[in-house]
C-alpha cells in the first residue's frame, strides 16, 4: 500500500516537474505569415514594422523571444503615448498568439507525448496515491497529524506549495506568453472538444477539472462512510467537468458563445457586459435561453433555493471555485483565521465587493442602453479595476495561491459577491441551520478547527445556540469531525431556528440563558 | 484589593462557567481564578486531539484570550499551596497571598493510583492535565510498546492517541468486558471488539501485578497477576480519577473522597463552595446519581447553579435533569440519556438492537409499565431534546419506537435503521408499529415533523 502511494507521489513530482520545465523548451523564430495571420488588419502595417527585426531571428528561448517582442512592442507604444497619440497605441496583446505561433518546439511536434508526461502523469500519480488511502482502515475521521503536517500547517513545503500556485496564477493572468508550450500541448484536446485551438484558459479549465476529480477521490477515501460528504463531492465533480468544463467547449464547437450554464451573477460578473449580451442574444433561441436562464437564477434561483436548503445548495454543491476549495483545498481547510477580527474585515470585504459588483453592472446596463461616451469610458475603465482586482487577483491569485496560507475558502469568505448574496438571504430567509445538540458539546475545538470559514462553531454549540451564519457554506465537515454528535445540518421551520437566547438542556435548578 | 473578591480555585469547566455566569449576572464584583496548570482555560477533553496532530494547545481554548479582560476577569496563574480558611486567605507558591470573601473550590482530579510497585517510575504516568500531556509526548518518544492498565474512557483515549502513532498497545482491564461496570454485557463487546479492530492488544479479565524497572529507573515491563511478562517502554494509569483536595488534608474543611458540600455547594465552612469533580454531595442530588459527578457537563451545570446562588438572594438547590452522557471509543460515538446501569432485573426490561456491521446499537430499557427509563446509542447519534422529552414523560415503549426517525441526529443521507429496528422490535414483541410516513415534499425540503 505504502509502497504503491509513494510510487503514485514520485510519478506525480515527475509529472509537475515535466509541467513546471515544459515552458522552457524549444527555440523560437517569427514570420511573417504568422504576423499576418494573428494581427488585426488594422494593426497589421504597425506591427510588420515594429516587429521587423524579429524576422528571421531564431531565439533560444521563450524569454529572450518574449523580451524582445516586448521591447520593440513597448518601444513603439510608449512612444505614441509621449506623443499622445492615443487612438494609435495598440491595446491589444498580442505576445500570447505571436509566442504561440512561433514556437518551434518538440511539444508542437509531439503534443499528446507531452500531455502523458506532464499532466498525464501526475493525474496518474495522484491517482495511485488517493485511492489506497485509508485502505483497510475503519470509516472515521482521518485528521491524524495534519498539525505536525509540513504541508498542512504552514511547514516549509506548505509555503512551497503556495509560493507556487501564486506564481502559476501570476504568470496565467497577466503573462500567458510564457506558458504557449503548455497551451500547444492540449492544443490536440481543444480540437476535439471545440473545434479551436487551446487558450490559456482551456489549458487552466483541464487542470481545475482534473485537480477536483483526483481530489475528489480523495474526498471519497478521507470521508468514508459520511455519505453527506460523498454526495456533495460527486456533485461538485459532476458539475465540474459537465457544466463547466465539456458544455462551453461543445457550445464553442456548434459556434455558440462560451457559457457556463451554473455560474450566476455577480459571480460570473461580466455576465452584463457588452459583448457578452450581445454574444447571447446574437446566439438565437439557445443564446436567448441563455440570458433568460441567468436571469432566473439571480432573482428565482438564489433565493428559493437558498431559502430550502441554504447557501450550501450553490457554495458547496455546485460552485466552481467550492469545488476547488472542497476537493484540492480540503488538506487546507484548518488554517482559516477564526478571530473576531476576521470575521470584521470579512464582512465588510465580503458586502464591499457585492456593492463594486452591483454598482458596476448597474453602470454597465445604464451604458448599454444610454450609449453615452462618457459613461461608457467609466465602465471600461470599472471593468478593467474589477478584472483585475476581484477577478484575477482576489478570486485566483489569492483565491487558490493562499490555501496553504490561510485556508481554502479566502475568496469564498472575503470576495465573492455571489456568496455575500446568498448569505444575507441564508442569514435572513432560510430553513437551513446547524442545529447544536441539547447539552452534549464538550467544547474541544475540533469543529471551529476545521471549519473553512472561520466561524467559531464551538462559540454556538458550548452555549447549545443552533448556527445562523451567513458566511456557513454548508460543507458538512463540523458535523463529521464532532466527537460529541453535537452538530446536524438541516432544513427544517423557520420557527426556533434562531435562538439568540438558548438554554442548555440538562440543568434543572435554573433556567441558565447562556 | 476589596474585600468583597471572589476567589474561584481552579480554571477548569466548572470554575470558570461559574465565573462567567457571575459576571453576566453581577457586571463589577471583582473575580479573580487562580490556576497553576494553564493561564487560559482549555479543554481537557481535547487533550487527546493535540497528540494525535487533529488541533494545537490555541485550538482548545473556548474564549479567544482576550475574553478574560473584556469580561474583568483577572487570571492568576500559580499554584496554592494552602488555603487560610481563618485568615481567608490563599497561600501562593513563591509565598504570595490572595485574600478571599468568597471561595469556590474547583481543583478537579487526579489520576488514581493503587499503590502498584513500580507506579513512580520513569515513563509510567496518568493522564489528566496539559503537563501529562507534554510528559506523555515526552515519554512516547521512541517506544517499542505501551501498555495501559484500567478500562475507562481516558483509557480508551489514550488507546486511540498512542495508536495514531502506530505504537503497540497491550490494554489491561481488569473486568470481564470493556467498561462493563457502567456498559450492558451486548455494548461492552461491541467497544471492545472495536477497539480491537483497531489492532490494540486488549487483554479482558487481566490485572496489574507490578511494573518493572530498568537500572535507569524507568519502566522496561510490567507483569500481571497471571504472572506473564509484557516488555514496555509506557506505562498509562488509567484506571479512573478521584477528588484532587491534598492540600486541604489538614485543614478545618471536611472532606471524605471529596470536599463534602450539601445541595447548595456550600462546603462545612462559610463562605467556601466546591464544584466540579472535587466535590463530593453529603446526598446524591438525584435518583441514581452518583455523590461525585466527574464529567464535563456536570462540572458545567454546578458553575451555572454556584454562579445564580452567588449573585441572587433567593437560592435555589442543585437539580440535574435526565442524565446524559457521550463518548467516543475510536470511531465509534457514544450517547446515553437517562438511566441505563449495567445490569437490571425484573420487572425492567430492555430493547437491543444492533446492526450487522456490529458498529451500531440501540439499547432502550423501559419499567414494568413499559416507559421509557434510558438509552444507550453506538455509532448513531441522538438528538438530546428527544429523549429528555421522552424520559421525562415516560412514553411507552411503541411511541419511542415509532418516532425515532425524529430523535436521529446522524448527517443527511446517512443510512436509515429505523426500518431495521422496527422490524426486530415487532418480531420479538408480536406488535406492528409502523414507519411515520413522510410525503415526497417533506423529504424534498427535509422537513422533520
Ligand atoms: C483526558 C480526559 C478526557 C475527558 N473527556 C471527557 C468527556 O469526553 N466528557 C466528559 O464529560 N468528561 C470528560 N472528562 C472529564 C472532565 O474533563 C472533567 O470532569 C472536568 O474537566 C472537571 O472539571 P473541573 O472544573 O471540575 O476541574 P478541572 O478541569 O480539573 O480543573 C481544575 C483546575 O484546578 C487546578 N488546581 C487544582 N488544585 C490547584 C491548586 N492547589 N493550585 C492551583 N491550581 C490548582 C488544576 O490544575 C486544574 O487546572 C475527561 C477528562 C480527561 C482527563
Ligand atoms: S466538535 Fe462538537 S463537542 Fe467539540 S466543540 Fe464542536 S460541537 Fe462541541
Amino acid at each position: 500500500m505504502k509502497f504503491l502511494q509513494n510510487t503514485g507521489l514520485i510519478f506525480f513530482l515527475f509529472g509537475l516537474l515535466a509541467f513546471t520545465l515544459i515552458p522552457f523548451l524549444g527555440t523560437y523564430q517569427l514570420e511573417r505569415s504568422e504576423v499576418r495571420k494573428q494581427v488585426k488588419d488594422i494593426h497589421q502595417e504597425a506591427m510588420m514594422e515594429v516587429l521587423q527585426p524579429m524576422f528571421g531571428t531564431r531565439y533560444a528561448s521563450n524569454f529572450s523571444f518574449v523580451r524582445d517582442f516586448n521591447r520593440y512592442f513597448d518601444t513603439y507604444n510608449e512612444g505614441l503615448k509621449e506623443d499622445q497619440a492615443w487612438d494609435k497605441v495598440i491595446w491589444d496583446d498580442y505576445a500570447f498568439p505571436l509566442t504561440k505561433a512561433s514556437s518551434m518546439s518538440p511539444v508542437a511536434d509531439a503534443p499528446l507525448l507531452f500531455l502523458v508526461l506532464s499532466i498525464g502523469l501526475a493525474v496518474f500519480g495522484g491517482l495511485l496515491y488517493t485511492l489506497p488511502m485509508y485502505r483497510n482502515e475503519p470509516a472515521g475521521i482521518k485528521n491524524d497529524g495534519i498539525y505536525f503536517s509540513s504541508m498542512k500547517a504552514r511547514g516549509w513545503l506548505g509555503i512551497i506549495t503556495g509560493t507556487y500556485l501564486i506564481l502559476f496564477y501570476i504568470i496565467l493572468y497577466w503573462y500567458p506568453e510564457y506558458l504557449t508550450n503548455l497551451v500547444i500541448m492540449v492544443d490536440p484536446i481543444s480540437l476535439l472538444l471545440s473545434g479551436g485551438p487551446a487558450s490559456q484558459w482551456f489549458l487552466y479549465g483541464l487542470i481545475y477539472t482534473l485537480a477536483i476529480l483526483v481530489m475528489g477521490v480523495r474526498m471519497f477515501r478521507k470521508y468514508k462512510g459520511n455519505n453527506y460528504q460523498t454526495i456533495r463531492t460527486v456533485s461538485v465533480m459532476f458539475f465540474q467537468l459537465s457544466f463547466a468544463f465539456l458544455i462551453p467547449e461543445i457550445l464553442v464547437l456548434f459556434n455558440m458563445p462560451w457559457h457556463d450554464f451554473k455560474n450566476i451573477w455577480p459571480l460570473d460578473y461580466s455576465f452584463f457586459y457588452e459583448y457578452r449580451i450581445e454574444g447571447m442574444l446574437g446566439s438565437g433561441a439557445l443564446g436567448m435561453f441563455m440570458l433568460i436562464w441567468g436571469i432566473i437564477l439571480i432573482l428565482i434561483g438564489v433565493p428559493l433555493f437558498t431559502y430550502f436548503y441554504g447557501k450550501r445548495w450553490y457554495c458547496s454543491w455546485v460552485c466552481g471555485c467550492g469545488g476547488l476549495a472542497e476537493t484540492l483545498g480540503d488538506p487546507y481547510r484548518q488554517l482559516s483565521d477564526k478571530s473576531l477580527k476576521a470575521w470584521q474585515i470579512e464582512r465588510y470585504l465580503v458586502h464591499g465587493v457585492l456593492v463594486f459588483a452591483v454598482l458596476m453592472t448597474a453602470v454597465t446596463i445604464a451604458n448599454y442602453f444610454m450609449e453615452f461616451a462618457l459613461l461608457g469610458q467609466a465602465t471600461d475603465q470599472l471593468h478593467s479595476i474589477y478584472g483585475f482586482a476581484i477577478g484575477s487577483a482576489f478570486a485566483g491569485v489569492i483565491g487558490t495561491g493562499f490555501y496553504p496560507f490561510m485556508g481554502n475558502r479566502v475568496w469564498c469568505r472575503f470576495g465573492c459577491p455571489l456568496a455575500a448574496y446568498l448569505g444575507l438571504v441564508q442569514r435572513f430567509k432560510s430553513r437551513f441551520r446547524i442545529t447544536t445538540n441539547g447539552g452534549q458539546c464538550i467544547s474541544c475545538g475540533n469543529c471551529s478547527t476545521y471549519c473553512e470559514m472561520g466561524i467559531d462553531v464551538r462559540w454556538y454549540a458550548q452555549r447549545g445556540q443552533n448556527i445562523v451564519r451567513s458566511s456557513c457554506v454548508g460543507c458538512g465537515v463540523c458535523s463529521a469531525v464532532c466527537p460529541r454528535g453535537v452538530l446536524k445540518l438541516e432544513n427544517g421551520e423557520e420557527a426556533g431556528r434562531v435562538n439568540d437566547m438558548p438554554i442548555i438542556i440538562g440543568n434543572e435548578s435554573i433556567k441558565v440563558k447562556s | 484589593m476589596t474585600d468583597n473578591t471572589i476567589v474561584i480555585l481552579g480554571n477548569g469547566i466548572s470554575g470558570v462557567t461559574c465565573a462567567r455566569h457571575i459576571r453576566k449576572n453581577d457586571p463589577d464584583i471583582p473575580i479573580t481564578i487562580v490556576s497553576a496548570e494553564t493561564r487560559h482555560f482549555f479543554s481537557r477533553t481535547a487533550l487527546m486531539y493535540i497528540y494525535m496532530g487533529h488541533m494545537k494547545y490555541e485550538h482548545t481554548k473556548p474564549y479567544a484570550d482576550d475574553f478574560w479582560e473584556k469580561n474583568k476577569i483577572s487570571l492568576k496563574l500559580a499554584w496554592v499551596e494552602q488555603v487560610d480558611f481563618t485568615e481567608r486567605e490563599l497561600h501562593l507558591a513563591g509565598g504570595e497571598k490572595l485574600s478571599y470573601k468568597t471561595l469556590v473550590l474547583a481543583t478537579g482530579s487526579k489520576p488514581n493510583k493503587f499503590g502498584w510497585p513500580g507506579e513512580d517510575l520513569k515513563g509510567v504516568q496518568g493522564l489528566y492535565s496539559y503537563q501529562d500531556l507534554l510528559q506523555m509526548e515526552e515519554n512516547t518518544g521512541k517506544i517499542g510498546r505501551a501498555v495501559l492498565v484500567g478500562g475507562g474512557l481516558i483509557g480508551v483515549e489514550m488507546a486511540e492517541m498512542l495508536r495514531s502513532r502506530n505504537i503497540p498497545v497491550t490494554f489491561l482491564v481488569r473486568e470481564n468486558g470493556f467498561w462493563d461496570n457502567i456498559l450492558p454485557v451486548e455494548e461492552a463487546a461491541l467497544v471492545g471488539k472495536h477497539i480491537r479492530e483497531h489492532h490494540v492488544d486488549l487483554r479482558l479479565a487481566t490485572s496489574l501485578e507490578e511494573i518493572i524497572s530498568d537500572k535507569n529507573g524507568a519502566v522496561q515491563g510490567i507483569r500481571t497477576t497471571d504472572g506473564e511478562t509484557i516488555d514496555c517502554q509506557f506505562v498509562g494509569l488509567t484506571a479512573g480519577v478521584s477528588p484532587l483536595i491534598d492540600i486541604f488534608k489538614d485543614s478545618p474543611l471536611d472532606t471524605d473522597r471529596g470536599i463534602l458540600v450539601d445541595d447548595k455547594f456550600q462546603t462545612n465552612l462559610p463562605g467556601v463552595y466546591a464544584i466540579g469533580d472535587c466535590a463530593e454531595f453529603r446526598s446524591a442530588p438525584g435518583e441514581g446519581r452518583k455523590t461525585i459527578e466527574q464529567v464535563w457537563y456536570t462540572g458545567r451545570m454546578h458553575g451555572e447553579t454556584l454562579a445564580h446562588n452567588l449573585t441572587h438572594k433567593k437560592q435555589v438547590s442543585y437539580v440535574p435533569g435526565i442524565w446524559f452522557n457521550s463518548a467516543k471509543f475510536f470511531d465509534i460515538e457514544y450517547q446515553t440519556y437517562g438511566h441505563v446501569p449495567a445490569k437490571w432485573t425484573e420487572p425492567y426490561h430492555s430493547f437491543y438492537w444492533e446492526s450487522g456491521s456490529g458498529k451500531v446499537a440501540l439499547r432502550l430499557l423501559f419499567d414494568q409499565k413499559d416507559c421509557i427509563l434510558g438509552m444507550n446509542a453506538f455509532g448513531w447519534r441522538m438528538r438530546h431534546e428527544f429523549f429528555d422529552r421522552a424520559i421525562r414523560e415516560g412514553w411507552k415503549a411503541e411511541r419511542v419506537l415509532k418516532q425515532l426517525s425524529s430523535a436521529d441526529f446522524n448527517p443527511e443521507f446517512h443510512r436509515q435503521f429505523h426500518q431495521q429496528v422496527l422490524d426486530q422490535y415487532n418480531r420479538e414483541n408480536g406488535t406492528a408499529v409502523k414507519l411515520p410516513k413522510r410525503s415526497f415534499i417533506q423529504k424534498l425540503i427535509g422537513s422533520r415533523a
